[in-house]
C-alpha cells in the first residue's frame, strides 16, 4: 500500500521530538490567543507568523497548522462561555453553547466541542491523505488556461459564499485582484502603483493587509461596542458527557463531519457555510426544534465538528493546487513562499516528506488539542477574563512589532495602519475583507497564467473554451453565477445567511 | 444625507471602488499596454480598473434607485485614535527607540477605550514594554532600538 508508506514517511517527519515540540507548542499559543475575545483565526495566524520564519520549513508549517487548530478551538471555547464568538464559524456554537454555559453545563459543551472536533480532524485528515495526492496528479496536467479558469471560477464561488451584497463582494475581489498588483511587474521589470515608493517596490505584503483589516479593523469594531459587553463566567464542572449526553452527540458529530468535510473544499466562507448547515440540519431533524438555542446539545456537537472538518479539508485546494481557499490558507501559502516552497502540485513529489509530515501533524494536532485543552481549561478562562480594555492595546503592540519584522520595515507599520482603517470603513459599509484577501493573493497569479496562456495560444483567447478542463471550470463559474442571480434563489441565499445575523 | 441618494451605503462603496478603479486606468497610462499576444504591464490592472469602475457604475445606479441602510454611524475615536498611534508608532520606533515608542503606543490606543485610567494604563504600559523588550528584541532578535539614534543610542 503506497498509502501506508507515505503516512510511515509523515510519521517519521512528524514525530521527531522537536516537530512534536512545535506542534504542541502551536496548538497551545493558538489557543492562547484564540480565546481572547474577538480575536478569530485569521488574525491570530497573521500575528504568530513571524515567530515561525527562523524555523526549518517542515517544523513552520507544522506549528502554523498547530496555530490554527488551536486558534479556532480557543474561538469556541470563548464562544461558549461569554458568548463572544471570535469569528463567524463560531456564531452558531455560541447559540446553544453559550445557553448551555449558563445552564451551569459549560464543560459538557467544551467537552462536546473537544470531541466533535477531535473526532471530525481524524476523519477529514484521513479524507486528505486518500484524495489530495490523486488529485495532485490531475491538477500536474493543468495548463496555464485551466489554472486561470480554476482561479476564475474560485473567485465566483467565494463570491456567492460571501455574506451579504454579491456586488460589493465582487467589488471586493476585482480591488484586492488590483492591490495585489502593486510593486514590480516580473515580467518587464516595470514599477506598478508604487508612487516611486522603494517600500512598495516588492508589493504589499499579505500578512500586513490582514493584520491590518483583521486585527486592527476587528479592534475598533469591539470597541465600538464596548461599552455594552460584559463578561461573565459560570464555574466549569462537570467536564465529561454522561453516556446519555454520548447517545445524543454521536449522529449529529458524524452529520457534522460529513457536511464540513464536504464544504469546506469550497472557496471563501466554505468552513462557515459547513457549521450553519449543521445546524440547521439537526435543528430540522430533531424531534423537539424548540430545545434549539435553549441549550441543545446537539447543537454544539454538530456545527463543531463541521467547523474542524471544514478548517481541515481547505488544505485540500491549498495543498494540491497551492491555491488557498480562505484567507488561512492564503496566510499559509504566503508562509510556504517566505520557506522557500512554491506550493502547488509538485510539493508532493519534490517534497513527499514536508507534504505527509503536516497531513500527519495534522492529526497529532488534534490530538493534542483534546488533551491540552480539557485539563487547561482554568488558564483560559482565566485568559478571557482579562478585561479587553487591558488586552488590546497589547494585541496592537504585537501586531505592530509582528508587521515590523517581517521585512525590519516602518513603513509597513504604516501600511497595516492604512488597511486598519479601510478595513473598518468598508466593514461599515457591508463590504467583507475576506474576498478582497483572497483576491489579493490571487491578483499576481491571474496575470501569470493569463499571460503564459496567451503566449502558448499565441494570444489567441478561444484556448480558455478549447481546453477541455478549462471550459468546464468556466461554464460552472457562469451556472454559479447564473443561478444565484436567480430571483428565487437569491432569496433563499439572503435568507440562509439572515439567519446568521 | 441627500434625499437623491437612497441607498448610502452603496453610494460610498461605489465612489471608494469607482475612484480605485479609475486611478488604476490612469496611472498605467504610462506603462505599456501590450497586446493579447504578449501582455505588458498595464494590461491586467486597465482590465481590472476597467471592471472595478464598471461594479462601481453599477453600485451607484443601485444606490439612487433601491432602497439600502444608511451608513452606521463610524466610532471616530478608537478609528482615528488607533490609526494614529499606529502610524505615531511606526514614525519613533526607529528614531526614538522601543523605550518611548512603545508606552506612547500602549496610552495613545488605550485612550481609545471608554474605560480608559492613567494608573493601569501606565503599568500597562510599562509592562508591555519590557515584555517586548525581552521577548522581540533580546529573545526573538527583532532589530529594534531600545533607544533610538535620536538620543544617542
Amino acid at each position: 500500500m503506497e498509502l501506508i508508506t507515505n503516512l510511515g514517511l509523515g510519521l517519521q517527519t512528524a514525530f521527531t521530538l522537536t516537530n512534536l515540540l512545535y506542534c504542541l507548542g502551536g496548538v497551545f499559543l493558538g489557543t492562547a490567543i484564540g480565546v481572547l475575545p474577538g480575536l478569530g483565526p485569521t488574525a491570530t495566524i497573521a500575528m504568530l507568523l513571524p515567530i515561525t520564519f527562523g524555523l526549518p520549513p517542515v517544523s513552520a508549517l507544522i506549528m502554523l497548522a498547530g496555530i490554527y487548530y488551536g486558534s479556532q478551538y480557543g474561538g469556541s471555547t470563548t464562544a461558549i462561555l461569554v458568548n463572544l464568538p471570535g469569528e463567524a464559524a463560531s456564531v452558531v456554537t455560541a447559540l446553544d453553547g453559550y445557553q448551555m454555559a449558563r445552564q451551569g453545563h459549560a464543560g459538557k459543551a467544551l467537552a462536546t466541542a473537544a470531541i466533535g472536533s477531535f473526532f471530525a480532524g481524524t476523519v477529514a485528515t484521513v479524507l486528505i491523505a486518500l484524495f489530495a495526492p490523486p488529485l495532485a496528479q490531475v491538477a500536474l496536467q493543468f495548463g496555464p488556461e485551466d489554472y486561470f479558469s480554476l482561479m476564475v471560477l474560485g473567485l465566483v464561488a467565494a463570491v456567492v459564499l460571501a455574506h451579504g451584497s454579491l456586488l460589493h463582494a465582487f467589488g471586493m475581489v476585482v480591488l484586492g485582484l488590483l492591490l495585489g498588483l502593486v510593486g514590480t511587474d516580473v515580467n518587464s521589470g516595470a514599477a506598478r502603483f508604487t508612487f516611486d515608493l522603494p517600500q512598495l517596490a516588492d508589493g504589499i505584503g499579505f500578512v500586513i493587509v490582514a493584520m491590518g483589516m483583521f486585527g486592527l479593523g476587528e479592534i475598533v469594531r469591539n470597541l465600538e461596542h464596548e461599552a455594552t459587553r460584559s463578561v461573565m463566567v459560570t464555574e466549569i464542572k462537570g467536564l465529561m458527557p454522561t453516556k446519555a449526553d454520548f447517545k445524543r452527540i454521536w449522529a449529529p458529530i458524524v452529520r457534522g463531519t460529513a457536511l464540513g468535510s464536504m464544504l469546506g473544499i469550497l472557496p471563501g466562507s466554505g468552513s462557515i457555510l459547513g457549521s450553519f448547515a449543521s445546524y440547521s440540519l439537526e435543528k430540522k431533524i430533531a424531534k423537539d426544534p424548540s430545545r434549539f438555542g435553549k441549550g441543545a446539545i446537539e447543537g454544539v456537537a454538530g456545527p463543531e465538528s463541521a467547523n474542524n472538518a471544514g478548517a481541515q479539508t481547505s488544505f485540500i485546494p491549498m495543498l494540491t493546487l497551492g491555491i488557498p481557499s480562505n484567507p488561512v490558507m492564503a496566510l499559509m501559502i504566503g508562509a510556504m513562499i517566505i520557506q522557500g516552497i512554491q506550493p502547488g502540485p509538485s510539493v508532493i513529489t519534490e517534497q513527499p516528506a514536508l507534504f505527509w509530515g503536516i497531513i500527519v501533524s495534522m492529526w497529532i494536532g488534534n490530538f493534542f488539542l483534546i488533551v491540552l485543552n480539557l485539563p487547561l481549561i482554568g488558564l483560559w478562562v482565566r485568559m478571557i477574563m482579562v478585561p479587553y480594555h487591558y488586552l488590546f492595546p497589547v494585541i496592537l503592540v504585537f501586531c505592530g512589532i509582528g508587521v515590523f519584522s517581517l521585512n525590519n520595515s516602518d513603513f509597513d507599520i504604516h501600511l497595516m495602519a492604512l488597511f486598519g482603517f479601510l478595513g473598518y470603513v468598508f466593514a461599515k459599509l457591508d463590504c467583507e475583507p475576506a474576498p478582497m484577501l483572497l483576491g489579493f493573493i490571487l491578483g499576481p497569479l491571474m496575470e501569470e497564467y493569463l499571460r503564459r496562456a496567451f503566449i502558448i495560444s499565441r494570444g489567441d483567447p478561444s484556448v480558455f473554451v478549447t481546453s477541455p478542463i478549462s471550459a468546464t471550470m468556466l461554464a460552472l463559474a457562469i451556472i454559479t453565477m447564473v443561478f444565484v442571480l436567480m430571483p428565487a434563489i437569491r432569496k433563499k441565499r439572503d435568507v440562509a445567511f439572515q439567519e446568521e445575523s | 444625507m441627500n434625499s437623491l441618494i437612497r441607498s448610502p451605503k452603496d453610494f460610498w462603496a461605489a465612489l471608494i471602488y469607482l475612484a480605485i478603479g479609475l486611478s488604476a486606468i490612469y496611472l498605467g497610462r504610462d506603462l505599456k499596454m501590450g497586446t493579447g499576444l504578449q501582455m505588458g504591464p498595464a494590461y491586467f490592472p486597465t482590465v481590472l480598473g476597467g471592471l472595478l469602475s464598471f461594479i462601481g457604475l453599477i453600485s451607484l445606479i443601485r444606490s439612487f434607485l433601491g432602497k439600502g441602510e444608511p451608513v452606521p454611524k463610524l466610532a471616530w475615536r478608537p478609528l482615528l485614535l488607533i490609526t494614529a498611534a499606529t502610524v505615531v508608532f511606526g514614525l519613533l520606533v526607529r528614531g526614538a527607540g522601543l523605550a518611548i515608542a512603545l508606552p506612547l503606543f500602549v496610552i495613545m490606543t488605550a485612550f481609545a477605550s471608554v474605560k480608559f485610567r492613567w494608573g493601569p494604563a501606565l503599568a500597562l504600559a510599562i509592562g508591555a514594554t519590557i515584555f517586548c523588550a525581552l521577548v522581540f528584541v533580546k529573545g526573538l532578535g527583532v532589530p529594534l532600538p531600545l533607544i533610538g539614534r535620536w538620543f544617542g543610542g
